[in-house]
């Protein structure tokens, strides 16, 4: 048995790496400071649906092949595409992520990232007005007012809170965990003599202390660090905000205006916006200018309502407004943990974060035409390759319809749904645990994933599987070059 | 009076649970329970006539999926409803970029209608009818 | 192994005073030699110049915030693509170019060292992750210390030693080269969105000065013998009047010992060498900057020359960004970075006909010109700051030829012309000099005891440009010179061939170096300093710093302390 520290947690941007394992017979046995996500992966990623051999489709059926074989139709198959879409990379490590771009170079292809479909419009928006960014330590030891908008971070980042924000010592800003425990603690203390004034009056409905008005401040003062949830519906974040506003679907855009609106010392001539009273936002207002430090952190309620990357854009904008009177940041909640290095990575090898196409020799950038959604929608694509992301899962119908139509090359640890419609299926190591590799976080922080466990046999890591493939895409292509020469 | 069907918007997202499944294993118990349901608005459910936990039919103009409704516990959020992530949402999710490569995975026009008789697939079924692998 | 020999150029070798002889060199294993086998592969350099390969002590190629301008700015790429070759990776340009378009860039230029000067510790790793990518070209980087937590904490404390051992500690995990210090004291201010506006005013919550921190880590520096002295960005960089600050700062290092190596390197002096007290009125003030210069031997500095372009400037000096993003209303990229440093970027359009922009490029030139000693003054545009690299060869005809500088001034706003006092300079640099403040002087301020000469044991790292010094009129024939330092005709690195004719035809990775600083006592790791870590980071302490695995091609500098 052995213990490894400071391992870390490769599935969310948090990307938090103060993991602690417990190593017995090559299996993760215990994991310590993880959340249940961390858990659930560390435990179960061995498990039944684990892919064991390569596999193709014959007949078809996907059927184990050797890895050599496999290597061999991989490369044919992207040798001989004109436009082969190359997605995913976003639960991979930057190394792999490097073999890509020169896998899609090679091949002329198109190198796309998930970002396409969760916080592309957030780089759209920052390539028209930039960003006012920071590290995540520098909201943990300054920050006294700190939104979430459109994202859920109990859900999605479930240590977000705990590690960076609200609920973590800072050197000039303290942690809200105890102030949180009373104020649940005086809550449920509220419901038990309300249910109990409620048994003694005889009387049903009692009006409730916190005001009850959907999208009024539960605490209007305090001191410390502020909480503000922004969404559509009561998440769990939510309830453990200090203002939460709920605001009507897709009028996100509207709401943020209002907001730069009265930031500027502006009047609004209305009396609600996007659901929201004029009255309220005013108060907003005041605690955004008023904090000394403020971030804005924004999720897919953002990216993916109406507006895409102009709700972003005006985010940015609001925050930009709000440095001419006091200092704030604003940061998108980057979902899978290397999606960040996914974009990285492909910027300082072609200039561009995502969606960056190669069929002409040279990197081209253009969202809506490069990138890997509309190229399937179009139907222009003539093979994929697939790996570390399910858009079997997460893409629409119709581009995932397109997708199959033409050969469908899969690397990946699990059989999820991508492997299951594939055509040829890679198994691969899981990286931050069988293999080692580099990722970066939310803010940009590189963090070294570990390798904790040995891969089953003869199992090989992304990086190893691409490497192999892009040799023998060169050896097919130098053998054709070679044909022509000789005609 | 209960109605036969309701429009409203849908809205698709990650919860703690999808995450969970996820890094279990796509064709695991856990994504399937986590994934193949619907957070509807108590009232809402109330007009269809559908009781927690039983199945309803949701439609778009891209396709429709049977799904198990649950009344969402945290606020009232009339007309929205809410699937996480994964094949079941993806079946009625817009496909429409507006040209930035983003399809519209929030804020879609849809309909829902009880639908007590039909089965949820599971992930091998949805994949199977929907591109015959 | 390969044998080179160079024959029958003429040899520009400052450090070794050889000043455009006719001579031979030879070269084995990366090395140059006395004499090579008759096996050796000739070059006819007869009727060309051979100078040791390029140098350049600043130029952002790599990391975070270089990649972010990246990001930021798809417009900047695709006036500028290069496609991919049986030898050469593709890529974009232009003022950010990708890091493989980097590499081959400068190769071509004749370069072969570059030295990426701002690094964020925290983000170190994304940093040499890049350098690997970048071929062709030895590299190596500055860690940003002059804010970090712990230097100011040391230096209020007074603990020189303690300072210095941590300093050395940073080299070492960060995979670092020199002490950089940028806007001292005003990026922990901006912190809370504030500045600092002298050397003494007190950074908040730290009660401590920049000038204590400037002269601090000089000393600091002088303990660990680190081969570059501190590598300073001044306080009120970029903003009119804050020559005075530069005065004050130079001067408070005079009180650093000189004995004989500088102290002090000031990065891109034009852009703390503005006179005048507002945008209105704002001069230059090369005349004041360089009779001091020229008055004390305690310092080096480079140029930071502007280029008439659209580039992208960045700095770890968040402030100073957020004055431009003030002043331009153009997108703006703040990154401030958790303990140790901050960062800006804003897209930027110098302009002939804004008169503070052709001011500026006219400030360079003065200074480069009027301090009379090459050895303390290199040629730099702090890339992409000033200007994109490539854009050297037209610095070097602006240098070399009074007629080149003429052309350009004539374009340029009327009332810079007439404050500017290029028309009464006459100086013309020789290609001697120009070897001098491209190389040779880089090398020697940067303790590169290998690189920028031709001596025996030498790094084979060598330039020959088609210029014909006995036949050609430099100072008239500006345009052909400018084309022969834009194309090399031949660059060679470690002892290869990898340019020919301007264009690449070899692969060679380049180096990665970075000091290994032996103190007498090592920084010790103990519980309190783990427990410290915690609170001032979001990273555990195991995961801070860059391993081996970051590092593909290692060349390790060990450094004896004197602590
Ligand atoms: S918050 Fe994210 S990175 Fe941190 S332990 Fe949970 S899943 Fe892992
Ligand atoms: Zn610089």
């Amino acid at each position: 048995m052995s213990i490894v520290k400071s391992v870390t947690c490769p599935i969310c941007g948090c990307l938090c790496d103060d993991i602690e394992l417990t190593v017995e017979n090559n299996e993760v046995v215990k994991v310590k400071n993880g959340c249940a996500i961390c858990e659930s992966k560390f435990i179960g990623y061995r498990g039944e649906h684990r892919i064991k051999t390569p596999l193709m489709r014959k007949n078809g059926k996907l059927v184990p092949v050797s890895m050599n074989e496999a290597v061999h139709a991989a490369a044919e198959v992207l040798a001989n595409s004109t436009y082969p879409i190359l997605y995913g990379w976003s639960s991979t490590s930057s190394e792999a992520q490097r073999v890509g771009v020169e896998l899609t170079e090679e091949v002329g292809g198109i190198m796309d990232n998930t970002a396409v479909v969760c916080h592309g419009p957030s780089i759209l928006g920052v390539q028209e007005v930039g960003i006012p960014t920071c590290t995540l330590g520098q909201i943990r030891h300054r920050a006294d007012l700190i939104i979430y908008w459109g994202c859920d971070p109990w859900s999605a980042h479930p240590r977000h809170l705990e590690r960076y924000t609200s609920f973590t010592e800072g050197r000039f800003e303290k942690s809200e965990w105890k102030a949180y425990m009373q104020k649940l603690k005086a809550q449920a203390g509220q419901k038990k003599m309300q249910s109990a004034m409620r048994i003694e009056s005889g009387r049903t409905q009692l009006r409730p202390q916190t005001c009850s008005i959907p999208g009024m401040p539960q605490t209007m003062s305090k001191d410390g660090r502020k909480l503000i949830v922004i969404d559509v519906r009561k998440t769990m974040s939510a309830e453990m905000a200090d203002y939460y506003i709920q605001v009507e679907p897709n009028k996100d855009y509207e709401l943020m205006q209002a907001l730069r609106v009265l930031v500027r010392d502006g009047e609004l001539d209305v009396d609600k916006v996007a659901g929201v009273p004029v009255e309220y936002l005013k108060q907003v207002a005041d605690a955004l200018v008023n904090c000394e430090f403020g971030v804005i952190f924004f999720g897919m309620g953002l990216t993916q309502t109406a507006g895409k990357f102009r709700n972003v854009e005006v985010a940015i904008s609001l925050v930009r407004d709000l440095n001419m009177r006091t200092k704030f940041s604003i940061m998108p909640m980057r979902g899978h943990f290397n999606v960040t290095g996914a974009n990285v990575v492909s910027a300082w090898q072609t200039g561009y974060p995502y969606g960056v196409d190669f069929s002409l020799g040279y990197p081209r950038y253009n969202p809506g035409e490069t990138t890997c959604m509309d190229v399937l929608l179009r139907e222009e694509n003539d093979a994929s390759l697939v790996i570390a992301a399910d858009p079997g899962a997460n893409f629409p119908k119709k581009a995932i319809e397109n997708m199959v139509k033409h050969p469908l090359i899969v690397i990946d640890p699990h059989m999820n749904a991508t492997s299951m419609l594939g055509d040829i299926v890679f198994p691969s190591a899981f990286v931050g645990i069988e293999v080692e590799g580099t990722a970066y976080r939310m803010d940009h922080v590189p963090l070294p994933l570990k390798k904790v466990v040995e891969p089953p046999k003869g199992i090989l890591s992304d990086e190893e599987i691409l490497t192999k493939i892009l040799a023998q895409v060169k050896l097919i292509k130098s053998k054709k070059t070679a044909k022509k020469a000789e005609a | 009076m209960v109605e036969q069907k309701l429009k409203v918007t849908l809205l698709t997202g990650r919860t703690i649970e999808q995450g969970v499944g996820k890094e279990k294993g796509k064709a695991s118990k856990e994504y399937f329970d986590a994934c193949s349901m619907c957070y509807m608005d108590a009232d809402d459910m109330k007009k269809l006539g559908v009781k927690n936990n039983t199945n309803i039919l949701v439609s778009t103009p891209d396709g429709s999926v049977v799904l198990k409704a649950v009344k969402y516990p945290r606020s009232a959020t009339p007309g929205l409803i809410y699937v996480p992530y994964g094949p079941w949402a993806n079946a009625v999710c817009s496909d429409k970029t507006t040209s930035i490569g983003m399809p519209s995975f929030k804020g879609t026009p849809a309909e829902v209608e009880p639908a007590p008789n039909k089965q949820v697939l599971t992930i091998e079924e949805l994949l199977k009818s929907e591109f015959g692998r | 192994m390969v044998e080179l020999l160079i024959k029958n150029g003429f040899v520009f070798d400052p450090i070794n005073g050889i000043n455009g002889e006719k001579m031979d060199i030879a070269i084995k294993n990366g090395k140059i030699v006395e004499k090579v086998t008759r096996k050796a592969q000739l070059i006819d350099a007869t009727g060309l110049t051979v100078m040791p390969g390029g140098v350049d002590i600043h130029t952002h190629i790599a990391g975070g915030e270089v990649n972010t301008g990246r990001i930021v700015r798809p417009e900047d790429h695709v006036k500028d693509v290069v496609s991919k070759t049986a030898t050469t990776r593709s890529g974009t340009g232009y003022s950010i170019p990708s890091t493989f378009v980097t590499g081959y860039r400068y190769s071509k230029m004749g370069y072969t060292t570059v030295m990426n000067p701002s690094m964020a510790p925290l983000e170190a790793k994304h940093t040499h992750e890049e350098l690997n990518d970048i071929p062709l070209l030895d590299k190596a980087s500055y860690p940003l210390i002059g804010d970090w937590w712990f230097v100011l904490e040391y230096l209020r404390k007074g603990d020189l030693e303690g300072c210095a051992r941590h300093v050395a500690w940073m080299m070492d995990i960060t995979k670092g080269y020199a002490i950089k210090i940028v806007n001292p004291g005003g990026l922990e201010s901006w912190g809370f969105g504030h500045n600092v506006h002298s050397i003494d005013d007190q950074v908040p919550n730290f009660c401590i000065t920049p000038r204590e921190i400037i002269v601090g880590l000089a000393k600091v520096n002088k303990m660990l013998n680190l081969p570059h002295s501190i590598h300073l960005h001044t306080n009120n960089l970029g903003l009119p009047g804050n020559y005075v600050t530069t005065l004050e700062t130079m001067k408070a290092l005079e009180s650093v010992p000189y004995e004989g190596r500088p102290v002090g390197h000031i990065t891109h002096l034009q852009f703390s060498s503005f006179g005048g007290d507002g945008w209105g009125n704002m001069k230059s003030a090369a005349e004041e900057i360089s009779s001091y210069i020229n008055a004390h031997n305690h310092m080096t500095f480079d140029m930071g020359q502007v280029i008439f372009t659209d580039t992208t400037t960045m700095t770890a000096d968040g402030p100073f960004e957020f004055t431009l993003y003030q002043l331009s209303g153009h997108k703006w990229v703040n990154s401030d970075v958790e303990t140790e440093t901050s960062g800006g970027i804003i897209p930027f359009h110098y302009k002939k006909n804004n008169a503070v922009n052709a001011t500026q490029w006219s400030i360079g030139l003065e200074l480069a010109l009027l301090i009379k000693d090459p050895w303390k003054m290199f040629m730099t545009t702090d890339h992409p700051n000033g200007g994109p690299f490539f854009a050297y060869p037209r610095i070097l005809a602006w240098l070399m030829s009074k007629k080149a500088r003429e052309a350009t001034l004539k374009k340029c706003h009327k009332k810079a012309q007439k404050k500017s006092l290029l028309p009464s300079i006459d100086r013309e640099l020789s290609l001697y000099e120009l070897a001098i403040m491209t190389r040779a002087g880089q090398a020697k301020a940067l303790g590169l005891k290998n690189k920028g000469h031709l001596g025996v044991g030498a790094d084979a790292d060598i330039a020959i440009y088609n210029i014909n010094p006995e036949t050609t009129d430099i100072a008239r024939k500006y345009k052909s010179v400018r084309r022969a330092f834009k194309h090399a005709a031949y660059t060679i690195k470690d002892g290869q061939i990898v340019v020919k004719d301007g264009e690449v035809v070899g692969n060679v990775s380049g180096r990665t170096m970075w000091l290994d600083v032996q103190t007498a006592e090592p920084c010790r790791i103990d519980d309190e300093m783990r427990n410290k870590f915690k609170e001032y980071w979001t990273v555990e302490y195991d995961n801070y710093p860059v391993t081996d695995h970051y590092v593909k091609v290692k060349d390790p500098i060990i450094v004896k302390a004197s602590v």
